[in-house]
């Protein structure tokens, strides 16, 4: 468990105060995979480095499992940070250490003893899918390697916590997939709590619970990853939705879609959850005498389900399409027909 | 044909030379290394926002530093006349001169000790800071090993400069192979003395700058 109360965070950079984490509450349970989302300046960086006390707050605290980290500094914090671990975007290895060594770096901090920490390593590469390079150096390595390192790394003294820092940034799409895998595998494996920070929704769609969206300094929204994807509230999260889907919200496309067929209606449908694994048009199309055209669609797995959007062109009379509608709505699907201005 | 070519040299007393010159900077090579070091740490890790940010401090070591490494050596060596005669009992021989060499080069380390750990990637220093290091850790586990190829081809200027300066101590009668080339070459004529004391300072910096490339790259796993 997690608890951020009133946090604030203000640096003073010699001409003005500047506020990077601005009174931000927040809860995250065990075992959670919570994101927070947000663009550069937003106080991401700023609020994760506050779990693990390399930034000491203004005012307010922080908790993990008990643990006041606010309150503890010397010997006490450096034992809560190995419970505590973190990843980084630039991985930020040792380029003097192989890959095994740079494993054993936090065992030795901790004060491992040698036999051991050689086991421990083992399991660690062969957790993380590295087995065959752990005599090789970091400049031998891959991006997607290197973070495996990283994460290998983090996870060397059991921590409870895991901080990732933009983890995945400076990878490429496939082997950011690949890394997110890893990071699900380890969270449903290790029971582990996994606060991420990124700017990419992506991230935040395929592997969070929850997420926050961070705007100015502020919490602006949080809730239940689908939650925030099907009914964005605020107009950073729309913009940050709009990132992986196009809903075809645009007044753009929904112009566009209009030349494209001007007849009859375009009717806009989101399912979410066990809605997207139904038969929905089928039984729309059987049991109503109304032309059914798929004109647009998607749907997005994300840690608590599916959603996904879909975009008819629905023709027929007046009363046929209303029953239509009526259909659909009885079958709990967000059906909406859009408008041309 | 090497006799004629240097009918003035005596071998025994160019041989020994030699030995004061490598003994003169072997010593102050190994002591410039330790107390560079550990003043280009200090320098480094007394800085804005680093691990023992202090300006007090900060500020005495670079001016330490910075007043060392301006005074120009020979004068160094005459103004430390009083701290030898102390330290060594003596101002005379290979020994007396070790003072104001290593006091002359230690600060000119030092810089180039805290350029080497500027250099470092800020992240590896917040990732072992995340891990729960203690800054010993750092200075042992990040700081000297991930600054290693530079800390060595550092070492290495500055052991040549060193031989430079060893030789201009022997203007004092510091003994080695500028004393030779000074009071037995120049001051009695014998061009060949000179001209060999030379080379044989020659060999020595090339030998000295081929052990460091080779160990800098042999470091190096970037």
């Amino acid at each position: 468990m997690i608890e951020l109360k009133k946090v604030t965070k203000k640096f003073d950079t010699g001409k003005a105060v500047l506020t990077a984490v601005d009174e931000v509450d927040l809860s995250i349970s065990d075992g959670e995979i919570f994101g927070i989302i947000g663009y550069s300046g937003a106080g991401k960086s700023t609020l994760i480095r506050l779990l693990n006390g390399l930034e000491k707050p203004t005012s307010g605290t922080v908790e993990i499992n008990g643990q006041t980290i606010t309150a503890i500094k010397g010997g006490e914090l450096r034992k809560a940070r190995q419970k505590v671990s973190m990843i980084f975007q630039h991985f930020n290895l040792l380029w003097s250490r192989t890959v095994k060594e740079n494993i054993e770096f936090p065992l030795e901090i901790a004060g491992v003893s040698k036999a051991q920490r050689g086991k421990r390593v083992q399991e660690l590469i062969e957790l993380v899918g590295l087995t065959g390079r752990e005599n090789a150096y970091p400049s031998e390595l891959s991006g997607g390697q290197k973070q495996r390192v990283g994460i290998a790394r983090a996870l060397a003294n059991d921590p409870e916590v895991l901080l990732c820092d933009e983890a995945t940034s400076a990878l490429d799409p496939e082997t950011t997939d690949a890394i997110l895998d890893l990071l699900v595998d380890i969270n449903k494996r290790l029971g582990l709590t996994i606060v991420l920070i990124t700017h990419e929704m992506h991230v935040i769609r395929k592997i969070c619970h929850r997420v926050a969206v961070m705007e100015g300094g502020r919490v602006v929204e949080l809730g239940d990853v689908l939650n925030v994807f099907q009914s964005p509230k605020e107009e950073i999260t729309k913009r940050f939705v709009a990132q992986v889907t196009d809903s075809g919200d645009s007044q753009e496309t929904i112009k566009h879609l209009r030349e494209l067929y001007p007849t009859g209606e375009l009717v806009k449908l989101v399912f979410v959850g066990d809605q997207t694994e139904q038969p929905i048009l089928t039984k729309l199309i059987r049991s109503h005498s109304v032309e059914v055209n798929i004109v647009q669609g998607n749907i997005s797995h994300t840690q608590r389900g599916a959603y996904g959007t879909l975009i008819l062109q629905l023709k027929g009379s007046a009363a046929e399409i209303e029953e239509a509608l009526a259909f659909l709505r009885l079958e709990d699907v967000q059906a909406e027909v859009m408008d041309n201005d | 044909m090497i006799e004629s070519l240097f009918p003035n040299v005596d071998w025994d007393s160019m041989w020994e030379a030699t030995l004061e010159t490598l003994y003169m900077t072997t010593i102050s090579t190994l002591f410039t290394f330790i107390i560079g070091l550990a003043l280009g740490i200090l320098l480094f890790l007394t800085a804005p926002k680093q691990l023992w940010a202090n300006k007090v401090v900060n500020w005495l070591t670079g001016a330490f530093v910075n007043v060392f490494r301006s005074i120009p050596f020979i004068i160094l060596i005459i103004l430390l006349i009083p701290l030898t005669l102390l330290l060594m009992g003596t101002i005379r021989g290979p020994n007396a001169a070790l003072p104001a060499l290593i006091i002359g080069s230690a600060p000119f380390y030092a810089r180039m000790v805290l350029i080497a750990l500027k250099e470092i990637d800020k992240g590896v220093i917040e990732a072992a800071r995340s891990m729960g290091a203690t800054t010993g850790t750092i200075i042992w586990k990040v700081l000297l090993p991930e600054s290693k190829p530079a800390l060595i081809s550092g070492i290495t200027v500055t052991a040549i400069a060193l031989v430079g300066y060893t030789a201009m101590a022997g203007i004092i009668g510091a003994g080695g192979l500028g004393t030779l080339a000074f009071l037995d070459g120049f001051q009695r004529s014998r061009e060949d003395v000179t001209l060999m004391a030379t080379i044989l300072i020659l060999i020595i910096v090339f030998i000295i700058q081929y052990i460091g490339d080779l160990v800098t790259i042999k470091a190096d796993k970037r």
